[in-house]
Parts: C-alpha cells; sequence; structure tokens
C-alpha cells in the first residue's frame, strides 16, 4: 500500500489481527483486504451494500452490527469468529434453508452454491430445530436461456441490485411483505422481461444459490469438482493474508 | 480396541433408495477394522426383521413417508441408545420429500397418488388404478424427516454419504472420540 | 398460518383486472401527485380508494406516469396491507383482532358480520359490495371491539350495534350515514368525536390541561435557534415514541449538518398495540403539534414538514387538513411566519397504508420517500440524511406537543417535573382488564400499582407495558416505576386480570409481529415464523421442557442479528413471560416418551390415506379389520 495512503487510514482489530482502513470503509472491506474473512451471504463484490441477511453479523464496541455496513472505527475491536457469533450465523443460514425448498441431492448449483458452502463452513450439521416451512412457490422457465426456481431464492437481492445498477434493467424486484416477501420480475414472467442471458444478473457469480439458472450448461463441471469442493468458502479471502 | 465389547448395530432403510445403504459398503476394506468394533443386528445387511437385543447404535437411512417406516422409527428409538440419520432423506426427507412443497392442494395425497399412477406424463399402467392392496402401509399426508417423528442424536449428511465420513463418523462415535466433522468432509450432495 | 406457503401461481402476483382502468384515468390520479414517484403512496392509496384493486395493468400505467419500473410500483403496492393487488369490494370492514378486541367479544361481533354480509372473514362478496377483513390495533383499545368502514370508525362494537351497522350497510347506507344522519353538516370535529371517544381520564398539567394558543410558538418566534434548542435540552425531554431519544440533542444533530434542506417529520404512525394517546392528542391538541413541528422547523433551519397519519386513523384527515389550512390563513404556515422574513415552513400530511413498521423512523422516511416502509441502513441516520437524504428530525406527536409547552412555561417548569432522567409528563393509554380505560397524563415516576389503582384495574394478574414490544409484568413487579430507567413505555398499558390465558396472548403477539415483520432481514422475518410455531406446541401442550432454552436461543439470535428495532424486540413477549410467569410454560411442558415426539401425530398424518384407501391402518388402528 502506499504510503500516502497509509496516513489517512486508521487501524482497528478482528480477533485480536490489526487491520488498516480508510475512512468511508466498512468492517468487511478493510477485512477483506486485509485477508480476514467475514461469512456473507448478501454482500457481493461490484454491489451496493444491503445488511439484509445479516450473516456478517460481528461484534464491535460491545454491539452487533451487520459488517457489510458497519463503518469500521478507529481503535474499534471487532470480534468475528467467536463460538457465539458463529452459532448465530449458522441459526440465520439455517433460517434460510428452512425458508424455501432447498435439496441439495439435486440442485444444479450444489458444490457451487453459497448457501451450502455457508453451512459447511458453520458446521451446520446438527438435528435441526427448527420447523421446515415447505412454501409453494414457482418455477419460471419461460425464458429461452434462462429459468428461475423460486425455491432455492434466499431473498439476499444480489440479482436486483445488479440488474439495477450494473446492467442498467430493473428486471428484478422485491413484492410483498414479511415470510411473504419475495424476488419478483418486472412482468408476468422472465419471458416477459427484457433480462437477457449476457446479463451481469444473471451471471454465475450473482445469484449465489441455484434460483438463476442459464439453460443448457447445467452439471458441465461434475459434482465432486466444483468450486466448494476445492476449499472453503471464504478461502480465497484468507489466502489474501500474509 | 480388541478388548472392548462389541457394540450392537441396527440398520433400517426408511423412505430412502438405499443409496445410503450402499454407501455404507463404500468403506471398503476399512468394513474389516469396522467390523471389529461392532456386531450387526437387525438390518438389512444381515436380513435380520426383528431386535434380538437392545443396541447400542440404530443407523437410518430415509425419512417417513408411510405408517411402516413411522412404526420401525419407533421400533429403533426404542431399542436403540444412540440413533443416527445417515444421508439427506433421513435428515431432510430427501427427494421424497419433493412432495412436501409442490403439493398444496386441497387433497395433495390424491393429487400425488394419480400423479404418480394414473395422470402423469410418462405413467404407464394399464389397470389405470391407484395401488391398494391391504398389506400395503397408508401414506402419510407429508414426508417426514426422521427428527420430527422421534429424537435424533447425530446425524452424517450427504445424498449418499461418503465412505469416508460414514467410517470416520462411526469409528469415533464408538471409541467415544466424536467432536463434529472434517469440515471438508461435509457435503449435503 | 402466516409461514409463506400459499400457492403462487407465477412470480408476478396474481392478477385482478376488473375490466381494465383506462390508463387516462390513472394517469389523472398521478398527475394530482405532479407524477412524483415520491407520492406513490398517495396515488397508490386514491387508486384503492377509487377502483378497489390495483391491477397489473393499472401498476403499468402508474409506472409509466412516474418514471418506475412495474416491479418497483408492485413492490409498493404488495407492501401496505390496506393495498390490494386483488379485488376488495366498495366497502371494506376492518376489524380490530388485537387480543383486548377478542377478550371484549370480538368473535360473536364478527360472526354478525358474517352472516349479514354473507360472507367470510377474509372474502369480498361476489358483488363486490363488501370485504370483511381482520387488521392488527387500529388504536381504539379503550373502547373495542373496533372496526373501520372504509374511512370511519366504529367502536365499542357489540352483537346489536354491528348487527344495525351491518343491514344498514347492506340496505345500501353509506359508512358516514353509520355516524350520523346529518354527517354532511358536522364539523371535522364533530365527526371524529362521534366515531371514538377521547376518554380522557386525567389531563396533567403540560398537555391536556388548560393550553393557550400558540404561546410557545410565540416566545420562539423571538429566540435565537439556537437557544430554542439549549431550552429543549435543559428541560429534559425525551422521545415519547418509545426509544426516549433526548430530543434536544437530535434537533442540536439536525441543525449542526451542513445542507441546503432540512425536514421536520412528525411520527404518528402510533401503531404499537394498546397505544393510542397520540390519537386524543391528534383530536384535542391539534395546533399544539403544528406549533410544536413548526418550533422544530425553526429551530433547526427547515422549510418543509411532514405528518405521517397512520392509515387507520384516515378519520382524522379532514381534520388536520383543517388545521393546517386554517393555520396558513394565521399565517403561522407558509412564508414569514409571524413576519419573519426566512422563517418559512409548511407542513403536508401523509397517510400511511395499514403497517406497523413505518412507525419505525427509517421506515416511516422510506414511506414518505414513496418506497416500501422499509427502514434504512444506518448509519447514516436521519439526523445526518434522512427523508430524500436531508438532515431529517423525527418525533413523536406527544414529543412535539410537549416542546410547543415547554418553550411557552420554560424548561425549568418542565424539568421539575418526573424523576431524574425522566422529566415532564407523560400520556399513558391504559386498556384491558379496567374499569377506566384511556388516556391518564401523569408525571414519570409513579408505580404500576398506582396507575392501576386510578384506572380500577386493581384485579390485574398481568401487565403488558410499551404493548407487544415491551415487558409482561406481573404482580410482584407491580412497584415498579414508569421511567426510561425501569419500565419505559410509549404509553401503552394492557391490563390483564387473572382469567386471561399468558400463552394465547403471546401467540397473539407473535402472530402480530409475522403479519408486521417488513421482511428485509432474515431472523426477524424467518425467526419471529419460528417463535410462533413455537408458542404454537407450547398452547397444545406438545412442548418439551428443552423447547424452552429453544425459545430463548432463538430470540437471543433474532434480537442480537435483526436489522431494527422491530426484530430487537420481537422476542420480548416471549422473554418477558418466561421470566415473570416461568410456571405458565413449565406446566405445560412434558418430556417425550421414549424420546418419541408428540409432535409428530400419526392418526392425523394417516387420515387422508385412510379415507382414500377405505380402509384402516393395520398397523395403528387397533380396530383394522372391522
Ligand atoms: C417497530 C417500531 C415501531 C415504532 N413505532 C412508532 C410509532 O408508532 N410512533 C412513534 O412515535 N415512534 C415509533 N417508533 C420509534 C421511532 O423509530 C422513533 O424512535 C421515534 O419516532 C422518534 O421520536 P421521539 O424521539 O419523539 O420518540 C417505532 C420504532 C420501532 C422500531
Ligand atoms: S441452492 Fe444451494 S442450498 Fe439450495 S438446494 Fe441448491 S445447493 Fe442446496
Ligand atoms: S434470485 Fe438469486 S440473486 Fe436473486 S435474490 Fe434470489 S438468491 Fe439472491
Ligand atoms: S440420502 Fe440420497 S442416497 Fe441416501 S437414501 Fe436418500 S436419496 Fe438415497
Ligand atoms: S428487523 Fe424486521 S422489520 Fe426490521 S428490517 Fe429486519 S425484517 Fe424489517
Ligand atoms: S452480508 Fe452483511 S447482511 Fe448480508
Ligand atoms: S384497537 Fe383493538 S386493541 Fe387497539
Amino acid at each position: 500500500m502506499s504510503g500516502t495512503k497509509k496516513e489517512t487510514g486508521f487501524t482497528f482489530t478482528i480477533d485480536g489481527v490489526e487491520i488498516t482502513a480508510y475512512a468511508g470503509e466498512t468492517i468487511m472491506e478493510a477485512a477483506d483486504e486485509a485477508g480476514v474473512y467475514i461469512p456473507r451471504l448478501c454482500d457481493h463484490e461490484g454491489l451496493r451494500h444491503q445488511g439484509s441477511c445479516r450473516v456478517c453479523t460481528v461484534k464491535a464496541g460491545g454491539r452487533s452490527v451487520a459488517a457489510c455496513t458497519q463503518p469500521a472505527a478507529p481503535g474499534q475491536a471487532v470480534e468475528n469468529e467467536s463460538p457465539h457469533l458463529t452459532k448465530m450465523r449458522r441459526d440465520l443460514v439455517e433460517m434460510l434453508f428452512h425458508e424455501g425448498n432447498h435439496l441439495c441431492p439435486i440442485c444444479e448449483a450444489s458444490g457451487n452454491c453459497e448457501l451450502q458452502a455457508m453451512a459447511y463452513r458453520l458446521d451446520m450439521t446438527e438435528t435441526t430445530r427448527f420447523p421446515y416451512l415447505e412454501p409453494c412457490r414457482a418455477l419460471d422457465a419461460s425464458h429461452p436461456d434462462i429459468a428461475l426456481d423460486t425455491n432455492r431464492c434466499i431473498s439476499c437481492g444480489r440479482c436486483i441490485r445488479a440488474s439495477e445498477d450494473v446492467d442498467g434493467k430493473g428486471v428484478f424486484g422485491y413484492v410483498g411483505r414479511g415470510i411473504h416477501r419475495r424476488v419478483a420480475v418486472n412482468g408476468e414472467n422472465l419471458a416477459d422481461t427484457d433480462a437477457q442471458v449476457t446479463d451481469h444478473a444473471i451471471s454465475s457469480e450473482v445469484c449465489p444459490v441455484g434460483c438463476i439458472i442459464r439453460k443448457r450448461v447445467g452439471f458441465v463441471t461434475p459434482i465432486g469438482e466444483r468450486e466448494f469442493d476445492k476449499g472453503l468458502i471464504g478461502h480465497e479471502i484468507e489466502a489474501r493474508r500474509k | 480396541m480388541s478388548d472392548l465389547p462389541k457394540a450392537r448395530i441396527a440398520t433400517a432403510s426408511l423412505a430412502g433408495c438405499f443409496g445410503c445403504h450402499m454407501a455404507i459398503l463404500d468403506i471398503d476394506e476399512r468394513l474389516i477394522d469396522l467390523m471389529q468394533l461392532v456386531d450387526v443386528d437387525r438390518s438389512p445387511l444381515t436380513d435380520k426383521k426383528r431386535f434380538t437385543t437392545r443396541c447400542d447404535i440404530g443407523i437410518i437411512e430415509g425419512g417417513c413417508c408411510n405408517e411402516e417406516n413411522v412404526h420401525v422409527l419407533h421400533d429403533f428409538r426404542r431399542n436403540c441408545d444412540v440413533l443416527i440419520a445417515l444421508g439427506q432423506c433421513a435428515i431432510m426427507g430427501g427427494l421424497p420429500a419433493m412432495r412436501n412443497a409442490i403439493m398444496h392442494s386441497d387433497a395433495p395425497l390424491r393429487e400425488c397418488l394419480e400423479e404418480a399412477y394414473i395422470t402423469g406424463k410418462y405413467i404407464r399402467n394399464t389397470t389405470h388404478n391407484v395401488p391398494n392392496d391391504p398389506a400395503l402401509p397408508l401414506l402419510l399426508d407429508e414426508v417426514y424427516p426422521c427428527s420430527e417423528v422421534v429424537e435424533i442424536d447425530y446425524q452424517i449428511p450427504g445424498c449418499a454419504p461418503g465412505g469416508d465420513i460414514i467410517f470416520d463418523t462411526l469409528s469415533k462415535l464408538l471409541t467415544g472420540k466424536f467432536r463434529g466433522f472434517e469440515r471438508e468432509m461435509i457435503k449435503f450432495d | 398460518m402466516d409461514n409463506g406457503q400459499e400457492c403462487t401461481s407465477g412470480l408476478s402476483s396474481t392478477a385482478c383486472d376488473v375490466g381494465a382502468v383506462p390508463a387516462e384515468e390513472i394517469a389523472a390520479i398521478c398527475q394530482t401527485f405532479g407524477n412524483d414517484k415520491h407520492r406513490m403512496l398517495d396515488i397508490l392509496r386514491a387508486v384503492q380508494d377509487r377502483y378497489h384493486c390495483i391491477s397489473p395493468s393499472t401498476m403499468d400505467s402508474v409506472a409509466a406516469e412516474t418514471g418506475l419500473t412495474r416491479i418497483q410500483v408492485e413492490g409498493v403496492a404488495s407492501f401496505y396491507s390496506f393495498l390490494s393487488l386483488t379485488p376488495k369490494g366498495r366497502v371494506t370492514i376492518r376489524l380490530c383482532d388485537d387480543i383486548v378486541d377478542r377478550y371484549a367479544g370480538l368473535a360473536e361481533v364478527v360472526a354478525v358480520f358474517e352472516e349479514v354480509l354473507g360472507i367470510r372473514m377474509g372474502e369480498t362478496s361476489a358483488d363486490r359490495a363488501f370485504s370483511l377483513e381482520y387488521t392488527p390495533c387500529i388504536g381504539m383499545c379503550d373502547q373495542a371491539p373496533a372496526a373501520m368502514i372504509n374511512d370511519v370508525v366504529l367502536t365499542r362494537l357489540t352483537v346489536d350495534t354491528a348487527r344495525a351497522a351491518a343491514e344498514a350497510l347492506k340496505a345500501g347506507r353509506t359508512p358516514d350515514h353509520l355516524i350520523s344522519e346529518r354527517y354532511a353538516e358536522l364539523t371535522p370535529h364533530e365527526r371524529a368525536t362521534r366515531m371514538v371517544d377521547n376518554n380522557i381520564r386525567h389531563a396533567g398539567e403540560v398537555l391536556l390541561g388548560p393550553v393557550p394558543e400558540d404561546a410557545g410558538l410565540d416566545k420562539a418566534a423571538a429566540m435565537m435557534p439556537s437557544l430554542i434548542i439549549a431550552a429543549i435540552e435543559e428541560s429534559g425531554l425525551r422521545g415519547c415514541g418509545g426509544a426516549g431519544f433526548t430530543t434536544g440533542h437530535k434537533w442540536r444533530f439536525a441543525a449542526a449538518e451542513r445542507a441546503e434542506k432540512r425536514f421536520i417529520l412528525c411520527n404518528a404512525d402510533e401503531g404499537e398495540p394498546g397505544t393510542f394517546k397520540d390519537r386524543v392528542l391528534l383530536t384535542e391538541r391539534p395546533h399544539l403539534l403544528i406549533e410544536g413541528m413548526t418550533i422544530a422547523a425553526r429551530a433547526v433551519g427547515a422549510n418543509e414538514g411532514i405528518l405521517y397519519l397512520r392509515g387507520e386513523y384516515v378519520y382524522l384527515r379532514e381534520l388536520l387538513e383543517q388545521v393546517l389550512e386554517d393555520r396558513r390563513r394565521r399565517g403561522l404556515l407558509g412564508k414569514g411566519i409571524h413576519g419573519i422574513r426566512n422563517f418559512d415552513f409548511d407542513v403536508r400530511l401523509q397517510l400511511g397504508a395499514g403497517a406497523y413498521i413505518c412507525g419505525e423512523e427509517g421506515a416511516l422516511i422510506s414511506s414518505c420517500e414513496g418506497l416500501p416502509g422499509e427502514p434504512k441502513t444506518r448509519p447514516p441516520f436521519p439526523v445526518n440524511r434522512g427523508y430524500l437524504g436531508h438532515p431529517t428530525v423525527v418525533n413523536n406527536v406527544e414529543t412535539f406537543c410537549h416542546a410547543a409547552r415547554i418553550l411557552d412555561r420554560g424548561a425549568t417548569w418542565f424539568h421539575a417535573m418526573g424523576t431524574e432522567g425522566s422529566h415532564g409528563t407523560k400520556l399513558f393509554s391504559i386498556c384491558g382488564d379496567c374499569l377506566n380505560p384511556g388516556i391518564y397524563e401523569l408525571p414519570y415516576g409513579h408505580t404500576v400499582r398506582e396507575i392501576l389503582e386510578m384506572a380500577g384495574g386493581q384485579d390485574a394478574a398481568a401487565v403488558q407495558v410499551g404493548g407487544p414490544s415491551g415487558t409482561m409484568i406481573a404482580r410482584d413487579s407491580f412497584h415498579r416505576k414508569l421511567t426510561f430507567d425501569d419500565l419505559a413505555t410509549g404509553g401503552a398499558i394492557i391490563v390483564f386480570n387473572g382469567e386471561r390465558n399468558i400463552l394465547e396472548i403471546v401467540e397473539y403477539y407473535m402472530s402480530f409481529f409475522v403479519h408486521e415483520s417488513c421482511g428485509y432481514c432474515t431472523p426477524c422475518r424467518v425467526g419471529n415464523v419460528f417463535l410462533q410455531k413455537a408458542i404454537g406446541k407450547f398452547r397444545k401442550g406438545l412442548a418439551n421442557p428443552e423447547d424452552i432454552d429453544y425459545l430463548k436461543e432463538l430470540s437471543g439470535t433474532i434480537i442480537e442479528t435483526s436489522r431494527c428495532g422491530l426484530g430487537m424486540t420481537s422476542p420480548n413477549p416471549i422473554l418477558s413471560t418466561l421470566q415473570n410467569f416461568p410456571l405458565v410454560y413449565s406446566a405445560v411442558t412434558k418430556p417425550n416418551k421414549d424420546r418419541i415426539r408428540d409432535t409428530f401425530d400419526i392418526q392425523s398424518a394417516i387420515d387422508g390415506a385412510r379415507k382414500i384407501a377405505k380402509r384402516r391402518s393395520y398397523i395403528f388402528d387397533r380396530d383394522f379389520t372391522q
């Protein structure tokens, strides 16, 4: 990092590791640069911060805050990977599994899915105490190149922000309130919108789960050789740490 | 190890595809090590249909889709100290549980049966009837994960779980060393 | 149950084209609001009022007029309870289904409406004349059971009055006529007080006693803005909307922000069940409220204000519009107030449309901006960047009224009342099992017992202080004091006698939070549904002792990870009753026999199959051969 930039920066700690941050940076942005991984689902590089999944909850100055939206503060001690926070995050991830219909064995995203990978990282392996909500959700295969299986949507809103801010389109949006809130498309169905398979919103990196599906390319990479078969989610960020 | 009394194990396949039982065989040559530690009581692997003795560990494949599954699971819970749900079907219903979410009509079960035996696109059923032999167990309204029917002590994820995680977990449980899974071994697919 | 299980046919909500509304008519409505996307809530309310439905083609037209996408319009239309994507009746009857109303005889009243109108709750009649719905607390708790009939309110419903009302409606009378034959001749204030009693039981020195007109504003007009803020700070005034933030500090922060424009927002969303004190201020002290807002505007340098009135209080709209108009006429709003150059301030009325979360200040701002009522990410805080990005002061109705009085009578006068840290008086709205439900203006520091005595609630076995998001206390805590440091409340005090079922109350409150969660963040959206289901297990006697730990742990996760105050307090009904009424829970738990779960009911699980197969179970029916 350049000397001049450092002068305007400040430091704080995450789990005792000293991190440099600059004015206006969030805790997560600073952590990413320093190679400290904070679990996340709704936040995604290049997209506006939303702060809705709450998986990135950390303790900063004694308060629980979302690391993806909370600005870093000089001298603050941030707690990230404590057993207590891991338990909360696991609860949140499990809530997302139970809110939708996640049948990993038949899901095209399995192995590339961030929700699943987060469950692995957070050891979601104990007998659940949460009920399964088993909502009845739609499959939209109207578009020639794209399908949506909203059974797997976790309402992270990444597609909404990618379409609005990167593609300049607005193909997706939220409708409803509370447990009925969900992602819908700008029209009767996807074919009725101006979505294209080349949109950033449709690209494999935006949807963290197996909801947005590009037709005719499924299962190109066999199960067992996929992204998170190679390492835990977050390992790439952690590899940055010197 | 060999001076420990052997643990007694039982297994059952409920609403599953038997894949998880096949996966037990994926332990390969380590099966011999494992057999040093256990005797297998009631199990499709031994073809014993009843418990001959109380067991230390019961291993369940599949969730509950019919009354017989429930009956067997109750029997296992009563006769085993520790119950393990093996594979996604046992853990969360798995593929059979797809009917829970897709059937939200007023008569979900009837529709499910009709689609499976009569109206489904790929069905060739010359009788045009839903099978109804008195010996057939009654279906449940939904497919239930094992943990909704009885208390489950451990679960081994995967569909089917790999031989490694099965061997590792069982051998650690048998020797009292189980402290959770190696993260790299956890797979839901 | 409210868990997202209902089927949706497509990704977009089910269509409701009731013979498409001509696009020109929609365009005309949009035009009334300057085709401004920030007035989306007003536009959609107007569409709903006129056509009783917001159809896909209507949303297309609104989107085209306001420069939005249809999905953005649909996002708003599908958020608010009083807007509807499916056709509703010309008259919609909304019955408050709060626990207080249930205990006041709601079920019988519902039965009458269903019988006379020939439809069930949740239905719309085939001729589209009527819709019957439940709605959470409409702020009439002291005169329950209560209902909204379109824009009018009926209170203290009985089987007889409900029948008379339903029959009159059925015979074609308008809702107005239910209030008075001479409705048209009544003043707005007469109309409001015909519909709803104020029930002022105890008038205090500050708000409900005699209040000279605009005396505070007269003094403030002559003061430097910084001195106004100093006076408010010295008075010790803290926000009356629940959170209790020091009002003077809030004004100071907003004033200190460098900005072109600043805004004063009044929070009249009063949605916390059991709270109805702002209703009375809006009815009896509307001038004092606007006076307070005007003083705040002077103090922080704001030129525009918004009075956000909850949709349930639409019956007060014309009264408030009249007050605003009257003040404009008298030079108390508008340009050059009090003849002071640059003292420009005006207020617009913004109606809500059925969403408790809009009382949260960020959500309130979102709603004023024409968005779904979702809280905003903090920081930035409203005082830094609020309405449309400008520094914004959001205060409760009562807070503004107090501020006006402080300017008149002085900070010391106010500061001397109440207790250390909780200065002045507070309006308490008391309802439930007491003889004299209504409004009590009292200095902070009274004990719960004293208040119960005043209200004739000596039989109380449990008191819910601060509404569902507050605390449920038992007799052994009635000595506790109503202050910010002990038992804080935005005003609600709900009294329950010994015959009430605590778990039933808790279950209702959880269903309230499930209904009112905005759904933005995972823990509140999903976690509250789980809590509600778990309480259902206790209610059915199917819970295990471990379920008590489960309730505590899940509550902990929701409180700690939620994004706004709703999720941070929604588990309170459970946690405070677990703490103060532990026996209620332990008495109904039992361990699983043989570790087999009681929650799984084999008989109901095989019942459907039994009927289809026309035979009994050879395993679970002993008499299966019969
Ligand atoms: C879920 C929720 C609902 C709220 N409802 C109200 C309300 O109806 N009225 C109100 O004045 N404040 C309400 N508040 C508090 C506001 O966010 C805010 O603190 C208040 O309006 C500030 O005004 P005050 O300082 O004058 O109290 C609510 C807060 C939350 C979290
Ligand atoms: S989206 Fe992810 S978690 Fe959901 S079923 Fe697919 S792989 Fe599993
Ligand atoms: S479709 Fe995918 S990207 Fe969009 S909200 Fe759902 S999970 Fe997120
Ligand atoms: S988990 Fe997979 S392998 Fe095991 S029974 Fe179910 S479908 Fe078969
Ligand atoms: S806590 Fe609840 S109301 Fe608040 S933002 Fe989250 S979902 Fe919305
Ligand atoms: S990543 Fe921060 S809330 Fe989702
Ligand atoms: S109006 Fe029914 S409880 Fe408030």
